[in-house]
Order: C-alpha cells, then structure tokens, then sequence
C-alpha cells in the first residue's frame, strides 16, 4: 500500500465514523470505496474530498444536509490544527469525535482524547490558507501566502501593437525583408512569399492600493499581491492609495519579498492614516493617467471604498480613469462578507464606474482577479 | 561661448528660457551630453528643439518615440522592394550569371538601399553643422528600446552588420523629452543632462507673447497672461501651457480683440481649454471673475 493510499484510507475511516456520528448509516464498502475515491484524487482540495464523500458516501437527499455539516465539522477540525505549520504536508493527530449541534452524551470528551482512537491524518494545509481571510493571516501565514501569489500569473489581455511579426498564413502585408532573403537563395526568383501580421504586446497593469487603517488588516497582505505582480511582470506600475498617493514601483522592484515591501512601507508616510480616495485618484490622474500611464491600460483599485472625502469627487475621479483606462476594475475584500451591500458612500459613488466588481479577502479571490485580469 | 550666448541666440529665435535651462543646454552643447526635458505639456520641450535647429542650423532630426517602436523604425531598414528589383534586373541580363550567390548578395547590401531612420541620420551625417536629434516622449517607448539608446547616445556610433561601423564626427544636439508616463530608466538618465521644464512667471509669459504673436498689443498681452495664471489655479484637468497661451493670443489677434471681454472670452475659450469638464469649471466660476483677475492684473 503506497503511502498516498494508506493516508486516503486513514481519511476514509476517520471521516466516516464523523458522519457515523452525525446519523447517517454508513456500511463499510461506502468507506472502502470512498478511500478508493480519496486516493484517486488526493487529499489536498476541500472540494475533491467533499465531492468523493458525496459520491460515495451519501445514498440518500435527506442526508446531504448531515454530510454537509459533518464535513464541514471535519474540515475545520483538520484546519485548525494544521494552519499554522506550513512546510509541505503536515501530519496532524486527529480526534475523531462526532461533533454536533445535536449531542446526544455518546460524543467524546474532547479535552480527553485518550479514550478515543486517534487517526494520523495528511491534509495539505495551502488548500485551507488558499480560502481563509486575509485579516485572519498570521506573520507565518503571510509568508506562505506571498509564496502562493508569487506563482500567480498575472498575463493581462494583450493588445494589437505596431510591430509586425512574421504570418504562418497570408495577410495583407508582404514580408520584404524575408522574400527578398528568399529569393536570393533562388537567384531573385521571389518563389515563396512571406508575410507579416501584428503582434500583441501586453497591456500595462496600474495597481492602486488603498493602505487607510481601514485596510489594514487586508493591505498587508495585498501589498504582497502587489509585489508579486511588480516583481513577475513588465508594465506594471503600483501606487499606494492613503490620504495622499504615493509611488511604489520602485520600491517593490525588488526581487525579494520582505526587503521589497518594508521598502514600500518606508516610502509610504500615510499607512494606516486616513482615506480621501477622491483626491488620491485625482492626484493619480492628474500626475500619471491623464498623461499616459492609463491610458488602454488595466487599472485595479485595491480597497473597501471607505472614503472620507467627498463622494463626488471620487465618482468624478473614477469616471475619468474608466474614460483612459481600458478596463478599471475594483477588488474589494470586504465583498465576500454575507450579506455586503457597497452601502460605503465612497464605494457607492465609484461603483457606476467600475467595469469589474471582485471579491479581495483571500488568495482564491485573488487567483480570480488574476483571471479577471486575463480576460480581454 | 556663454550661456548668455546661449540666452541671446534662443531670445533672436523666438524662445525665451529662463536661465535654468539656458544653463542646461549651454552645457549640454558644450558637454556633448543629450539634454532630458520633463515637465507639463505645453511647456515648450519640443518647441526648444526647433529653436536650436533654427539657431545651429543644424537639420531638425525628430524621432517619435512610441509603444513598440524597434530598429527597422528608429535606425535603419533596408530597401527591400528596390533590393528585389536590382537583383531580378541583375537576372535578366544575365549578369547574375556565373557568379557565387555570395557575391550577388553583398551587392544588394550597399549604402544606396540602405533607408536611413532618424537615429542613424543624425549619427551618420556628413559635413556641415550637426543635426539636432529631437527624441520626443521617450517614455512611451519599451525598455529595450531605451537600453538601445542608451548605446547610441553613449558612443554616438551605430552597426550594421552588412556595412560597418557609423560614427558621428561631430556628435549631433540631442533632446530627449518625457511626459512621465513612466519612469525613464536611470541608466539613460545618467547619460543625460536633466531640466525640468516648469511654467514661466508672468512677465516671461507676457514676453513670450509679445514676441511670439506680435500682433498682439501690450495690454492684451498681459490681460491674457494673467488670465491664464488664474485658470492654472482653478485645478483644471489640463492647465493651460505656454503653447495654449500662444494659442489664445493669435487667435484673439485674429479676431480683432484689443480687450479681453467677456464675449471674446467665451469664443475662444477653445483654444486654450481642452476639456469639457473645465470648460464648465471656468464658466461655473464665471468668466466675469476671471476678467476681473486679468484685467487687475498689475
């Protein structure tokens, strides 16, 4: 038995007895089979899991509710004990109670898991950071967060540029410079023509990031995002947003991480102050978009649009980015919270102005900026 | 030669520098260093370029720099469609005949189906004054391509592979300017001589007028100055530059105009404002105040 199947069987039998617990009848071919499932698709997504206990484990509607729950139960449980070593796969000790809203005195003291049969388990621990919140991040976390977002690939929707390149098909543009080298090999016989089409360049990505104190806890993770994106592609320009605005490119040029962002914190006076991102915008546009640095470009507010200045000037502000820029999209982290109305006057007023509203809480949110990025 | 030389000759040309930058490009020419303008649009950066061509005599060789921009634009390209016909002539009379395609090649590889860009032009001219290279907008152009220039403003020389080494005997006045769209790399700006351009004072901007638009009387002169240093306090999106002044000036001689009105204000206000958005800003704040501005002007 290989080691990935020893621990999808461990998995198997730890997870059913959970379900056991929560009342559903599970017989054992289920968990065989389900620890087959396991072993399949490894153990590191939440959702590759969920769906292998569903399909194997679940025979009947009225039980997807007390899957959901025991899954939810079990997940959490192998999270907390894992987040915050974060080296490769983490061997935890696992408790397999059957904690549930409805206890009926045969769960297991938790605080004495001696009696209980206690299960090696694998989980890889990237899949729980990948969902977790940013402002929930330890010091620890953070770093491994910045390793994940390193990987990001921020490619940004090309454009049409100037420069020609060589066809593979006809097109309307002859290619002298490669006919007439051709033809010499034939004597000045233009035998084989060769032609030319556009090629596409990719279009400069502008990252504004609000570092008020409301941001805080999502700024210091998001400065992290920031950097990778500086630090891995070309055209990116990076300003931080306060109560007034600050240039950041250079500083986060830096190939490494921590010396790049303290490096950034130097340079920016006003973290943690205030908001007035009407002015910052304004200051931005003025300065840097007007001129050029916008224009066809992806620009990408970072922030949860709590804004002390005049909300009319940031509506103004924002209007006149979405008028150079090619696509102005906002990340807002506070999106994802249930039930998030953008009832901040100043996310309010920038909102008719925003080609693209996304979430910004974790590194999953971030990976679908990346996409919303990508997309032309 | 001196910079009031230098302050004297721009003045006869149509240009009147302060003496930052009278400085800077008196050394500029005497260093042989390109010169790197920054500063607000409408300025005068380009217009700078004109002048000295016009001074030196030297020809105005302007390269606009932009997004993908590469060798065959900026430097040299060959003439393929005329390389294409000697050798088919070369073929037809039969003078290809008998001879090494290696020797057939090198004749379409000269000097005479060699199309000069602006680069090579201003590095491979013959005698007479040097040229005045005008790189302008700088900053729109890639990395790379900054990184090249870096090459040829360094050693004023350039290669081509199929011909040699071009060399400048005299190296030619280079203007590089920048709208600061991004930052121009510090390699290239090490290279070169720095001036940020700034608005002139008004007594500048009433000179420039007057020398620019002769027709244009003293009192209107300094009517449209101050009117316009007053716009440049209203936060505009795009303040009015010298070349907008200049602009306003002639088309108010045009008209006739000997005395800023409210009328002639609203007109023209065109020619000076960009943007409908400030168009809406003066008015809101009411073109009668700005007269007031103007005409109280000293």
């Amino acid at each position: 038995m290989s080691a990935n199947t020893r621990d999808a069987g461990e998995i198997a039998v730890a997870f059913t007895r959970v379900l056991r617990g929560a009342g559903v009848r599970v017989p054992t071919s289920s968990t065989i089979a389900f620890g087959e499932a396991l072993a399949e698709l490894g153990v590191d997504h939440r959702d590759h899991t969920y769906w292998a206990g569903r399909a194997t484990l679940v025979r009947r509607p009225e039980d997807i509710e007390l899957y959901d729950r025991a899954f939810a139960v079990f997940w959490e449980h192998a999270a907390a004990n894992t987040i915050f070593e974060l080296t490769e796969e983490e061997e935890i000790q696992l408790v397999v109670d059957s904690d549930d809203e409805d206890d009926d005195g045969d769960t297991p003291d938790e605080a004495d898991p001696s009696d209980e049969p206690t299960i090696e388990l694998r989980f890889s621990a990237t899949e729980i950071l990948r969902r977790k919140d940013f402002a929930d991040y330890s010091p620890t976390e953070l770093e491994q967060a910045q390793q994940l977002m390193s990987r990001l690939r921020l490619a940004g929707s090309p454009r049409r540029s100037l420069r020609l390149t060589s066809a593979d098909s006809r097109t309307a543009r002859p290619d002298l410079r490669r006919t007439v080298r051709a033809a010499m090999r034939a004597h000045g016989e233009p035998m084989r023509r060769h032609y030319l089409q556009p090629s596409t360049r990719p279009r400069r990505l502008v990252l504004l990031l609000d570092v008020s104190g409301s941001m805080e806890p999502y700024a210091r993770a998001l400065i992290r995002f920031v950097h990778a994106a500086v630090a891995g592609r070309q055209k990116v320009e990076a300003f931080a947003l306060g109560t007034r605005l600050t240039r950041i490119t250079r500083e986060l040029a830096s190939r490494d991480p921590d010396e790049a962002v303290s490096r950034a914190a130097v340079a920016v006076a006003d973290y943690g102050g205030g908001t007035r991102l009407g002015d910052g915008l304004r200051i931005f546009n003025d300065e840097w978009g007007q001129r050029g640095m916008a224009r066809g470009a992806i620009v990408v507010v970072l922030s949860d649009g709590w804004d002390r200045g005049d909300p009319e000037v940031l509506a103004e502000q924002m209007q006149r980015l979405q008028r150079v820029a090619y696509k102005l999209i906002w990340v807002n982290p506070l999106k994802v919270t249930p039930g998030y109305a953008p009832l901040a006057r100043g996310m309010a007023a920038a909102l008719p102005f925003v080609d693209e509203f996304v979430e910004g809480h974790s590194i999953d949110a971030i990976e679908h900026l990346a996409d919303v990025i990508a997309t032309p | 030669m001196t910079p009031a030389d230098v302050s004297a000759a721009l003045t006869a040309h149509g240009y009147l520098p302060n003496d930052g930058l009278t400085t800077s490009v008196f050394l500029a020419m005497q260093l042989r260093r390109p010169l790197l303008l920054e500063g607000e649009a409408g300025v005068g950066k380009t217009e700078l370029a004109k002048v000295l061509s016009a001074w030196t005599g030297g020809e105005l060789i302007r390269l606009q720099c932009y997004e993908g921009i590469d060798a065959a634009q900026a430097v040299y390209d060959w003439d393929y469609a005329r390389q294409l016909l000697h050798l088919r002539a070369a073929e037809a009379t039969g003078e290809t005949a008998g001879r090494s395609s290696d020797a057939v090649e090198a004749e379409l590889y000269q000097e005479r189906f060699l199309i000069k860009r602006a680069l090579l032009r201003a590095i491979g001219h013959g005698d007479g004054p040097p040229p005045v290279l005008l790189i302008d907008e700088v900053d729109r152009a890639d990395d790379e391509f900054e990184a090249y220039l870096l090459e040829v403003l360094s050693d004023y020389q350039i290669t081509v592979p199929e011909l040699g080494v071009f060399r400048a005997a005299t190296p030619p006045i280079v203007i590089l300017t920048s709208n600061r769209t991004r930052d121009v790399h510090d390699a290239l700006k090490r290279r070169c001589l720095y001036h940020w351009v700034e608005h002139p004072d008004f007594d500048r901007e009433v000179a420039i007028v007057r020398l620019r638009v002769p027709e244009c009387s003293d009192q209107l002169a300094r009517q449209v100055a101050a009117a316009v240093e007053a716009m440049r306090d209203l936060n505009l999106y795009k303040p009015p530059g010298v070349a907008e002044t200049i602009d306003w000036a002639t088309a108010l001689g045009k008209l006739g105009v000997s005395t800023l009105d409210q009328h002639s204000v609203e007109t023209t206000l065109g020619t000076v404002l960009k943007y409908r958005e400030d168009h809406d800003r003066v008015r809101k704040g009411g073109t009668q105040l700005l007269l007031e501005q103007a005409m109280g002007h000293r």
